[in-house]
Protein backbone atom coordinates (compact mmCIF):
# COMPACT_ATOMS: atom_id res chain seq x y z
CA UNK A 1 0.00 0.00 0.00
CA UNK A 2 2.43 2.76 0.83
CA UNK A 3 4.77 3.87 3.77
CA UNK A 4 2.52 4.66 6.64
CA UNK A 5 5.20 5.66 8.98
CA UNK A 6 8.41 7.39 9.44
CA UNK A 7 10.54 8.61 12.10
CA UNK A 8 13.52 8.85 14.29
CA UNK A 9 14.99 7.86 17.45
CA UNK A 10 18.07 7.23 19.36
CA UNK A 11 18.95 4.08 20.38
CA UNK A 12 22.47 4.32 22.39
CA UNK A 13 23.40 1.19 24.61
CA UNK A 14 23.23 2.90 27.53
CA UNK A 15 19.21 4.06 27.14
CA UNK A 16 18.82 0.43 28.55
CA UNK A 17 21.93 -1.23 30.18
CA UNK A 18 22.77 2.43 32.23
CA UNK A 19 18.91 3.41 32.98
CA UNK A 20 19.80 2.74 36.51
CA UNK A 21 22.70 5.28 36.94
CA UNK A 22 20.47 8.44 35.55
CA UNK A 23 20.18 10.99 38.10
CA UNK A 24 17.82 13.26 36.37
CA UNK A 25 14.86 10.38 35.98
CA UNK A 26 12.58 12.55 35.60
CA UNK A 27 14.02 13.30 32.61
CA UNK A 28 14.73 9.77 31.57
CA UNK A 29 11.20 8.93 32.12
CA UNK A 30 10.20 11.33 29.90
CA UNK A 31 12.01 10.38 27.10
CA UNK A 32 10.86 6.85 27.82
CA UNK A 33 7.54 7.75 27.94
CA UNK A 34 7.67 9.91 24.17
CA UNK A 35 9.33 6.48 22.84
CA UNK A 36 6.35 4.70 23.89
CA UNK A 37 4.20 7.37 22.40
CA UNK A 38 6.11 6.86 19.08
CA UNK A 39 4.98 2.87 19.57
CA UNK A 40 1.26 3.60 20.17
CA UNK A 41 1.66 5.61 16.91
CA UNK A 42 3.03 3.26 14.73
CA UNK A 43 0.98 0.81 16.05
CA UNK A 44 -2.17 3.26 14.80
CA UNK A 45 -0.57 3.40 11.36
CA UNK A 46 -1.48 0.00 11.27
CA UNK A 47 2.15 -1.12 9.70
CA UNK A 48 2.48 -4.67 8.88
CA UNK A 49 6.31 -4.58 9.16
CA UNK A 50 8.72 -2.23 9.95
CA UNK A 51 11.85 -1.13 8.75
CA UNK A 52 14.60 -0.35 10.90
CA UNK A 53 17.15 1.50 9.36
CA UNK A 54 19.87 1.77 11.61
CA UNK A 55 24.02 1.93 11.31
CA UNK A 56 24.55 -1.30 13.02
CA UNK A 57 28.36 -1.95 15.17
CA UNK A 58 30.12 -4.43 13.68
CA UNK A 59 27.22 -7.33 14.74
CA UNK A 60 26.89 -8.54 10.86
CA UNK A 61 29.46 -6.11 8.41
CA UNK A 62 33.64 -5.85 8.79
CA UNK A 63 36.12 -4.36 6.80
CA UNK A 64 36.55 -7.85 4.99
CA UNK A 65 33.18 -6.95 2.87
CA UNK A 66 31.49 -3.60 3.86
CA UNK A 67 28.41 -3.03 2.13
CA UNK A 68 27.10 0.56 1.75
CA UNK A 69 23.59 -0.59 2.27
CA UNK A 70 21.82 -3.46 3.02
CA UNK A 71 18.24 -4.74 3.32
CA UNK A 72 17.39 -7.72 5.45
CA UNK A 73 15.44 -10.37 4.15
CA UNK A 74 15.63 -13.42 6.79
CA UNK A 75 12.73 -14.66 8.22
CA UNK A 76 13.97 -14.29 11.76
CA UNK A 77 16.54 -12.54 13.16
CA UNK A 78 18.57 -12.95 17.18
CA UNK A 79 19.37 -10.51 19.40
CA UNK A 80 21.21 -8.89 21.22
CA UNK A 81 24.62 -9.85 20.37
CA UNK A 82 25.98 -8.11 23.23
CA UNK A 83 26.02 -9.35 26.96
CA UNK A 84 22.34 -9.12 27.76
CA UNK A 85 22.92 -8.23 31.90
CA UNK A 86 25.31 -5.51 30.26
CA UNK A 87 22.34 -4.17 27.83
CA UNK A 88 19.85 -4.81 30.01
CA UNK A 89 17.86 -6.45 27.22
CA UNK A 90 17.45 -10.75 27.08
CA UNK A 91 18.32 -12.76 23.88
CA UNK A 92 15.52 -12.93 21.83
CA UNK A 93 14.23 -14.00 17.99
CA UNK A 94 12.42 -11.45 16.28
CA UNK A 95 10.10 -12.21 13.15
CA UNK A 96 11.84 -10.95 9.68
CA UNK A 97 9.57 -10.27 6.38
CA UNK A 98 11.28 -12.35 3.83
CA UNK A 99 8.80 -12.50 1.22
CA UNK A 100 8.06 -8.51 1.51
CA UNK A 101 11.79 -7.84 2.26
CA UNK A 102 12.80 -9.23 -1.23
CA UNK A 103 9.98 -6.77 -3.02
CA UNK A 104 11.33 -4.17 -1.75
CA UNK A 105 14.74 -5.01 -2.25
CA UNK A 106 14.11 -5.58 -5.86
CA UNK A 107 12.43 -2.35 -6.56
CA UNK A 108 15.45 -0.26 -4.23
CA UNK A 109 17.79 -1.78 -6.78
CA UNK A 110 16.26 -0.44 -9.74
CA UNK A 111 17.89 3.08 -8.19
CA UNK A 112 20.28 2.23 -5.64
CA UNK A 113 22.77 -1.07 -5.39
CA UNK A 114 21.96 -2.75 -1.90
CA UNK A 115 23.38 -5.60 -0.19
CA UNK A 116 20.45 -7.91 1.07
CA UNK A 117 21.17 -10.59 3.67
CA UNK A 118 18.90 -13.43 5.02
CA UNK A 119 21.46 -13.74 8.21
CA UNK A 120 21.92 -10.73 10.51
CA UNK A 121 22.39 -10.22 14.11
CA UNK A 122 21.07 -7.38 16.06
CA UNK A 123 22.78 -5.35 18.17
CA UNK A 124 22.15 -2.56 20.63
CA UNK A 125 21.43 -0.39 17.32
CA UNK A 126 18.04 -2.39 16.38
CA UNK A 127 17.56 -4.05 19.73
CA UNK A 128 17.34 -0.79 21.72
CA UNK A 129 14.46 0.52 19.37
CA UNK A 130 12.72 -2.49 19.47
CA UNK A 131 12.62 -2.73 23.22
CA UNK A 132 10.27 0.44 22.62
CA UNK A 133 8.90 -0.33 19.93
CA UNK A 134 7.84 -3.58 20.06
CA UNK A 135 8.52 -4.78 23.19
CA UNK A 136 6.43 -8.05 22.13
CA UNK A 137 8.82 -9.01 19.64
CA UNK A 138 5.27 -9.44 17.39
CA UNK A 139 5.74 -7.26 14.56
CA UNK A 140 7.78 -8.40 11.60
CA UNK A 141 11.42 -6.54 11.27
CA UNK A 142 13.22 -5.31 8.07
CA UNK A 143 16.26 -4.28 9.31
CA UNK A 144 18.18 -1.83 6.78
CA UNK A 145 21.46 -0.74 7.09
CA UNK A 146 23.90 2.31 6.06
CA UNK A 147 27.85 2.46 6.85
CA UNK A 148 28.40 4.88 9.16
CA UNK A 149 31.16 3.17 11.23
CA UNK A 150 33.90 1.65 8.81
CA UNK A 151 35.46 4.43 6.36
CA UNK A 152 35.01 5.22 3.74
CA UNK A 153 31.50 5.96 4.72
CA UNK A 154 28.38 5.85 2.57
CA UNK A 155 28.47 9.81 1.02
CA UNK A 156 25.19 11.16 2.29
CA UNK A 157 23.96 12.52 -0.83
CA UNK A 158 23.29 8.31 -1.04
CA UNK A 159 21.61 7.93 1.60
CA UNK A 160 19.44 10.48 0.99
CA UNK A 161 18.54 8.58 -2.71
CA UNK A 162 18.51 5.24 -0.64
CA UNK A 163 15.57 6.77 1.87
CA UNK A 164 13.73 8.05 -1.93
CA UNK A 165 14.73 4.35 -3.27
CA UNK A 166 12.88 2.55 0.17
CA UNK A 167 9.76 5.51 -0.32
CA UNK A 168 9.30 4.46 -3.86
CA UNK A 169 9.44 0.63 -2.71
CA UNK A 170 7.01 1.04 -0.19
CA UNK A 171 4.65 2.55 -2.20
CA UNK A 172 4.89 -0.45 -4.72
CA UNK A 173 3.57 -2.91 -2.49
CA UNK A 174 0.31 -4.09 -0.82
CA UNK A 175 1.75 -3.78 2.87
CA UNK A 176 1.58 -0.95 4.92
CA UNK A 177 5.13 -0.30 6.10
CA UNK A 178 6.32 1.95 8.75
CA UNK A 179 10.55 2.90 8.86
CA UNK A 180 12.45 4.43 11.75
CA UNK A 181 15.87 6.00 11.02
CA UNK A 182 17.92 5.43 14.51
CA UNK A 183 21.22 6.83 15.51
CA UNK A 184 22.65 9.25 17.34
CA UNK A 185 23.39 13.28 16.27
CA UNK A 186 26.31 14.40 17.47
CA UNK A 187 28.39 11.71 19.69
CA UNK A 188 31.80 10.39 21.26
CA UNK A 189 30.52 6.67 21.93
CA UNK A 190 32.63 4.04 23.44
CA UNK A 191 35.59 6.61 23.97
CA UNK A 192 36.82 8.56 27.06
CA UNK A 193 34.76 11.62 26.42
CA UNK A 194 31.53 9.24 26.55
CA UNK A 195 28.55 11.66 27.35
CA UNK A 196 30.01 14.40 25.44
CA UNK A 197 27.22 16.35 23.05
CA UNK A 198 27.69 19.10 21.35
CA UNK A 199 23.54 20.41 21.70
CA UNK A 200 24.18 23.35 19.65
CA UNK A 201 25.02 21.27 16.82
CA UNK A 202 22.21 18.90 17.11
CA UNK A 203 19.60 21.57 17.39
CA UNK A 204 20.89 22.97 14.21
CA UNK A 205 20.70 18.91 12.64
CA UNK A 206 17.67 18.81 13.76
CA UNK A 207 16.39 21.99 12.37
CA UNK A 208 17.36 21.28 8.98
CA UNK A 209 15.21 18.29 9.56
CA UNK A 210 12.29 20.20 10.58
CA UNK A 211 12.95 22.44 7.21
CA UNK A 212 13.23 19.45 4.91
CA UNK A 213 16.57 21.36 3.57
CA UNK A 214 17.50 18.74 1.43
CA UNK A 215 20.86 21.15 0.42
CA UNK A 216 21.58 21.79 4.23
CA UNK A 217 21.31 18.36 5.27
CA UNK A 218 23.55 17.10 2.64
CA UNK A 219 26.49 19.61 2.68
CA UNK A 220 28.03 18.33 5.90
CA UNK A 221 31.47 16.58 5.17
CA UNK A 222 32.85 13.83 6.82
CA UNK A 223 35.47 15.84 8.17
CA UNK A 224 33.16 18.55 9.87
CA UNK A 225 30.83 16.03 11.43
CA UNK A 226 34.01 14.34 12.91
CA UNK A 227 35.47 17.60 14.49
CA UNK A 228 31.47 19.20 15.20
CA UNK A 229 29.48 15.93 16.22
CA UNK A 230 31.93 13.04 16.69
CA UNK A 231 32.43 9.62 15.11
CA UNK A 232 28.50 9.27 16.25
CA UNK A 233 27.58 11.84 14.17
CA UNK A 234 28.58 9.89 10.90
CA UNK A 235 24.81 7.93 12.34
CA UNK A 236 22.86 11.64 10.90
CA UNK A 237 23.01 8.82 7.77
CA UNK A 238 20.19 7.28 9.06
CA UNK A 239 18.22 10.52 9.92
CA UNK A 240 18.57 11.42 6.32
CA UNK A 241 17.59 8.31 4.58
CA UNK A 242 14.42 8.68 7.33
CA UNK A 243 13.84 12.11 5.78
CA UNK A 244 13.96 11.32 2.27
CA UNK A 245 11.82 8.50 2.86
CA UNK A 246 9.03 10.68 3.89
CA UNK A 247 9.52 13.54 1.92
CA UNK A 248 7.58 15.88 4.50
CA UNK A 249 8.78 17.67 7.64
CA UNK A 250 10.00 16.54 11.31
CA UNK A 251 8.33 17.01 14.11
CA UNK A 252 10.55 17.00 16.70
CA UNK A 253 9.12 15.16 19.65
CA UNK A 254 11.72 14.79 22.36
CA UNK A 255 15.23 16.18 22.66
CA UNK A 256 17.22 16.70 25.46
CA UNK A 257 21.02 16.66 26.15
CA UNK A 258 20.54 15.89 29.62
CA UNK A 259 21.24 12.29 29.89
CA UNK A 260 24.22 11.86 29.17
CA UNK A 261 25.29 8.55 30.87
CA UNK A 262 22.83 7.93 27.59
CA UNK A 263 26.35 9.05 25.37
CA UNK A 264 24.04 10.68 23.10
CA UNK A 265 21.14 13.50 23.16
CA UNK A 266 17.95 11.92 23.10
CA UNK A 267 15.61 12.20 20.39
CA UNK A 268 12.59 11.22 19.19
CA UNK A 269 10.38 12.94 16.13
CA UNK A 270 8.11 12.08 13.24
CA UNK A 271 7.87 13.08 10.01
CA UNK A 272 4.70 14.41 7.33
CA UNK A 273 4.80 11.61 5.08
CA UNK A 274 4.60 13.66 1.82
CA UNK B 1 47.11 -4.88 8.47
CA UNK B 2 47.46 -5.90 11.86
CA UNK B 3 45.40 -3.89 13.28
CA UNK B 4 42.55 -5.22 10.70
CA UNK B 5 43.26 -8.39 11.85
CA UNK B 6 43.02 -7.32 15.71
CA UNK B 7 39.75 -5.84 15.30
CA UNK B 8 38.70 -8.83 13.00
CA UNK B 9 39.51 -11.32 15.98
CA UNK B 10 37.63 -8.75 18.45
CA UNK B 11 34.54 -8.83 15.61
CA UNK B 12 34.18 -12.36 15.62
CA UNK B 13 34.78 -13.17 19.06
CA UNK B 14 31.64 -10.27 19.38
CA UNK B 15 29.08 -12.08 17.45
CA UNK B 16 29.53 -15.40 18.13
CA UNK B 17 28.67 -17.10 21.15
CA UNK B 18 30.46 -20.25 20.24
CA UNK B 19 33.72 -18.68 19.97
CA UNK B 20 33.45 -16.92 22.98
CA UNK B 21 33.00 -20.35 25.03
CA UNK B 22 36.76 -21.32 23.09
CA UNK B 23 37.80 -18.07 23.64
CA UNK B 24 37.12 -18.70 27.81
CA UNK B 25 39.12 -21.76 27.53
CA UNK B 26 41.79 -21.32 25.19
CA UNK B 27 42.22 -18.16 23.83
CA UNK B 28 46.30 -18.63 22.84
CA UNK B 29 44.82 -21.33 20.76
CA UNK B 30 41.98 -18.82 19.48
CA UNK B 31 44.34 -16.69 18.31
CA UNK B 32 46.18 -18.72 15.99
CA UNK B 33 45.14 -17.87 12.38
CA UNK B 34 45.34 -14.29 12.75
CA UNK B 35 48.77 -12.30 12.26
CA UNK B 36 49.22 -10.22 14.97
CA UNK B 37 52.22 -8.16 16.77
CA UNK B 38 53.36 -9.78 19.82
CA UNK B 39 51.86 -6.57 21.63
CA UNK B 40 48.38 -7.14 20.31
CA UNK B 41 48.08 -10.57 21.21
CA UNK B 42 49.38 -10.20 24.68
CA UNK B 43 46.56 -6.91 24.77
CA UNK B 44 44.27 -9.89 24.05
CA UNK B 45 45.49 -12.15 26.58
CA UNK B 46 45.54 -9.51 29.25
CA UNK B 47 42.00 -8.45 28.16
CA UNK B 48 44.14 -4.88 28.27
CA UNK B 49 41.33 -2.41 26.84
CA UNK B 50 43.58 0.45 27.68
CA UNK B 51 46.28 -0.62 25.56
CA UNK B 52 43.72 -1.88 22.77
CA UNK B 53 42.19 1.43 22.50
CA UNK B 54 45.60 2.94 21.70
CA UNK B 55 46.15 0.66 19.36
CA UNK B 56 43.38 1.95 17.86
CA UNK B 57 40.69 -0.24 17.62
CA UNK B 58 37.25 0.61 16.86
CA UNK B 59 35.42 1.90 19.68
CA UNK B 60 32.05 0.03 18.94
CA UNK B 61 34.19 -3.18 18.68
CA UNK B 62 35.67 -2.56 21.80
CA UNK B 63 32.89 -1.43 23.89
CA UNK B 64 31.24 -4.67 22.69
CA UNK B 65 34.67 -6.61 24.05
CA UNK B 66 34.72 -5.03 27.36
CA UNK B 67 30.78 -5.95 28.28
CA UNK B 68 32.35 -9.53 27.09
CA UNK B 69 34.65 -9.28 29.77
CA UNK B 70 32.56 -8.30 32.44
CA UNK B 71 33.95 -4.39 32.33
CA UNK B 72 31.57 -2.14 34.65
CA UNK B 73 30.71 1.07 32.17
CA UNK B 74 32.71 3.60 34.62
CA UNK B 75 35.49 1.21 35.01
CA UNK B 76 35.65 0.82 30.99
CA UNK B 77 35.88 4.32 30.17
CA UNK B 78 38.73 4.85 33.12
CA UNK B 79 40.82 1.80 31.61
CA UNK B 80 40.47 3.62 27.66
CA UNK B 81 42.13 6.83 30.01
CA UNK B 82 44.69 4.89 32.19
CA UNK B 83 45.58 3.44 28.58
CA UNK B 84 46.72 6.88 26.76
CA UNK B 85 48.92 7.53 30.06
CA UNK B 86 50.90 4.73 30.01
CA UNK B 87 51.18 4.24 26.01
CA UNK B 88 50.23 8.00 24.70
CA UNK B 89 47.60 8.56 22.60
CA UNK B 90 45.70 6.71 20.15
CA UNK B 91 47.58 6.06 17.87
CA UNK B 92 45.06 4.67 14.42
CA UNK B 93 41.26 4.97 13.80
CA UNK B 94 38.68 7.53 14.41
CA UNK B 95 37.93 6.27 18.07
CA UNK B 96 40.49 9.06 19.23
CA UNK B 97 40.04 10.52 22.30
CA UNK B 98 39.29 14.59 21.88
CA UNK B 99 39.81 16.32 25.11
CA UNK B 100 42.02 15.99 28.09
CA UNK B 101 40.49 12.81 29.93
CA UNK B 102 37.63 14.84 31.39
CA UNK B 103 34.65 13.17 32.68
CA UNK B 104 31.10 14.06 30.51
CA UNK B 105 28.91 11.60 32.53
CA UNK B 106 28.78 12.67 37.01
CA UNK B 107 25.24 10.76 37.34
CA UNK B 108 26.86 8.18 38.89
CA UNK B 109 26.80 9.40 42.29
CA UNK B 110 28.85 6.43 43.81
CA UNK B 111 32.00 7.72 42.12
Amino acid sequence: MSLVYSGVLSHAPGITGRAHLVDNTARRDEFYAKLDQQRREIEASGAQALIVMAAEHFANFFMNNMPAFCVGIGEKYSGPIEDPEWLKIDKTEVPGAPDLGRRLTSEIMQTVDTAYAEEWKFDHGIMVPLHFLTPNYDLPIIPVNINCQGPPLTPLHRAWAFGEAIRRACDSVPEKVALVGTGGISHWPATPDSGKINEEWDREFLDRLVRQDKEALLSYTDEETYRDGGQGGFEIRTYIAAAAAAGGPLEVQFFTPDLPIFAVSCTVGRFEIA
Amino acid sequence: MSLYNLQKFLYELNRDEAFQQKCREDIAGCLEGYELTDEEAAAIKDGDIGLLYVLGVNGQILMHYAAFLGIEWFDYLDLMRKGIEKHGPVRAGVYAMTGGGDAFTVEDPKR
